[in-house]
């Protein structure tokens, strides 16, 4: 950090003190971002996360201890702005010394050069875990987030993926992934079934037993539904999953069904359907009947996606003589053309925060994911290393993109970057072939 | 309109007779992994002969009706003059066999996205649906299907697998 920007950053938190005292109210504080996680040049804070103290000595607590610990170190790497320093490196040792600011000498930590500091203790009551954890900034000695958590043996990464919720929250003004989850496809006995796991990867489980081909899930708003297309009686339709209760809808009309997407917010959603005799997209309640029909251009028009706002869909069409994508405002019905460069760019994904489109390319005959601003401004290439890399879908934040990419050995599997393209890396060992991911919104 | 049939039949027995002694001078190759050798990085061929793996003529009409796909290049629907050549024989064997109805599968190499493989898989088996309507057969014998990149003929990642997976695929219903 320069001195400059040292002074801009106390600066901040000097307000943020102002507010806080004065405005006699934290809820001020909530809209405050110290890290702009849109930024592609975006610094990754250095981070201390120390053993865990044990109020309570045995075994059960020693292992939940290191456990916690692990499992907060591993989903603070995961957000891809915060870099977990090296353990062999810290000074002090909270466990021993207190977890609390009073018990804490700042210097230990500035000295490593740990910005953010996040301490944890842990004890037994009543047969539940109870959590004490902190995230202070190191430079300002200041306590940033302090929570309690209580819960059963089994929750231990619930309560530690809540944590981390506020400490996103507190850094970056969102809530981060914690609460999301994927929903992926991966092959089983040389069918496709639809999968779901959490946002790193975690407890992979099964949810479609289709026998058959099924592809493209697309998770509802509220994360209570999943759509997705499957072969299932025989020709391609979309099937609507509630995933509590045994409830769903099919929509089957003539010829082909596909490429589901879910209006922000709203029960209904689009759909590419070719009945009328080539694919077009039309809006479709949940239940499956056709509000209204949304592209009319002879030729392929596929892969809708909708802006967050739900007033603009994004979508893949062939009515220039090469798939491109375009843009259309539901309110003006105007349509617009967003690439331009190669002839081969499919699989739209509109960002969180709405100004940005990822999307595959083909150039050379090499498959990569690039994204571009939605005025066409920027176009950014985030693949590059090998293989074949497709399906592009945002973290809940904007902060990261899941995608498939066969660059290792040739098997297509998940992977994970920012939305600069940095930190690419593999979300999940599973067997078989995955592809399609789906992020989910926060739902916690 | 009987002319035309007849036209068809005959075009029909030319196209046979060509495939049968080419199947002659080329060796039968069904899938030998040996022989899956990437080819050189050349841009998609037009012809389909200088694949060794696409299936050749075997001279009977049932077998050949089915076995024989017809292939298309990258990201399009048109029919080649190979493919429109070997459709005509599909549609005289069709007008041969009055009980019979057909489906025409679409299918794509594994290149491209998923969804929009579908839709370009659906492209593909209603161009040659249409290309048989046009030769007179009826529409309500022939129904298709699109399967995308999802049921590739040939599992391999190189220039002659996405060739031959690049297809029209015919099957009796």
């Amino acid at each position: 950090m320069t001195y400059k920007k040292l002074i801009k950053f106390y600066s901040f938190f000097i307000v943020i003190l102002f507010i806080a005292v004065f405005g006699n109210s934290f809820v001020y504080c909530q809209d405050v971002t110290i890290l702009n996680i849109n930024n592609p040049s975006i610094r990754k804070i250095p981070l201390a996360v120390p053993e865990f103290k044990q109020f309570l000595k045995g075994a059960e607590i020693e292992q939940d201890a290191k456990k916690a610990q692990n499992l907060l170190r591993d989903a603070l790497n995961f957000t891809g702005y915060l870099k977990i320093i090296n353990a062999q490196a810290y000074l002090a040792n909270p466990a021993e010394t207190g977890i609390a600011r009073k018990d804490i000498d700042f210097l230990d930590w500035t000295g490593i050069g740990a910005e953010l500091l996040v301490t944890g203790g842990i004890s037994v009551d009543n047969d539940k875990v109870k959590l004490w954890l902190r995230l202070f900034d190191t430079f300002d000695m200041r306590l940033l987030v302090g929570k309690i958590y209580t819960g059963d043996r089994k929750d231990l990464r619930i309560m530690i993926h809540r944590f981390c919720s506020e400490v996103s929250l507190k850094l970056t003004g969102q809530r981060g992934v914690f609460g999301s989850k994927i929903a992926f496809v991966s092959r089983v006995k040389g069918k496709k079934e639809i999968f779901t796991c959490e946002f790193d990867g975690f407890n992979p489980q099964q949810i479609t037993f289709h026998k058959s081909i099924t592809l493209s899930p697309a998770w509802s708003s509220d994360s209570e539904w999943i759509a997705y297309t499957s072969y299932a009686k025989g020709k391609p339709d979309i099937f609507i999953k509630n995933l509590k209760q045994k409830r769903g809808t099919i929509i089957n009309k003539e010829g082909m069904n596909i490429a589901p997407a879910w209006v922000p917010g709203e029960f209904a959603l689009a759909a590419s359907l070719s009945f009328s005799g080539d694919p077009e997209i039309y809006l479709l309640t949940g239940k499956g009947k056709i509000i209204k029909r949304v592209t009319e251009s002879r030729g392929i028009d596929i892969s809708p996606k909708f802006s967050p706002d739900g007033k603009n869909i994004v979508f893949v069409s062939r009515r220039a003589g090469s798939p491109q994508i375009y843009i259309k405002n539901l309110e003006t019905n105007n349509i617009r053309r967003l690439t331009f460069e190669g002839s081969y760019n499919t699989s739209p994904a509109w960002s969180p925060n709405g100004d940005r489109i990822a999307y595959v390319g083909i150039r050379q005959g090499r498959i990569d994911i690039y994204t571009i601003g939605i005025e066409g401004e920027f176009p950014v290439q985030l693949t590059s290393v090998a293989g074949d890399n497709e399906d592009p879908s945002w973290a809940p934040d904007g902060s990261l993109i899941i995608f498939s990419s066969t660059r290792r050995g040739g098997r297509s599997q998940l992977f994970v970057m920012t939305a600069a393209g940095g930190e690419q890396r593999r979300l999940l060992s599973f067997k078989g072939e995955q592809t399609d991911p789906d992020w989910s919104m926060v739902n916690n | 309109m009987k002319k035309r049939v007849f036209a068809n039949l005959l075009m029909a027995l030319m196209v046979a007779g060509l495939f049968l002694t080419v199947s002659c001078a080329q060796k039968k190759v069904t899938s030998d992994p040996q022989s899956t050798q990437p080819s050189q990085e050349t841009a998609p061929a037009d012809t389909a002969s200088d694949n060794p793996l696409k299936p050749v003529a075997t001279g009977d009409p049932d077998v050949d009706f089915i076995n024989l796909d017809i292939y298309f290049e990258f990201d399009s629907a048109e029919l080649t003059g190979e493919a429109q050549a070997l459709l005509q024989g599909k549609a005289a064997y069709i007008q041969t066999k009055s009980d019979i109805k057909v489906t025409i599968e679409g299918h794509c190499d594994e290149r491209g996205t998923t969804e929009y493989n579908l839709a370009l898989g659906e492209r593909r088996a209603r161009s040659a649906r249409n290309f048989l309507v046009d030769l007179g057969i009826s529409g309500s014998r022939l129904s298709f299907i699109s399967y995308g990149e999802e049921k590739p003929a040939d599992s391999g990642h190189n220039e002659d697998a996405w060739e031959r997976n690049r297809r029209g695929h015919f099957e009796l219903q």
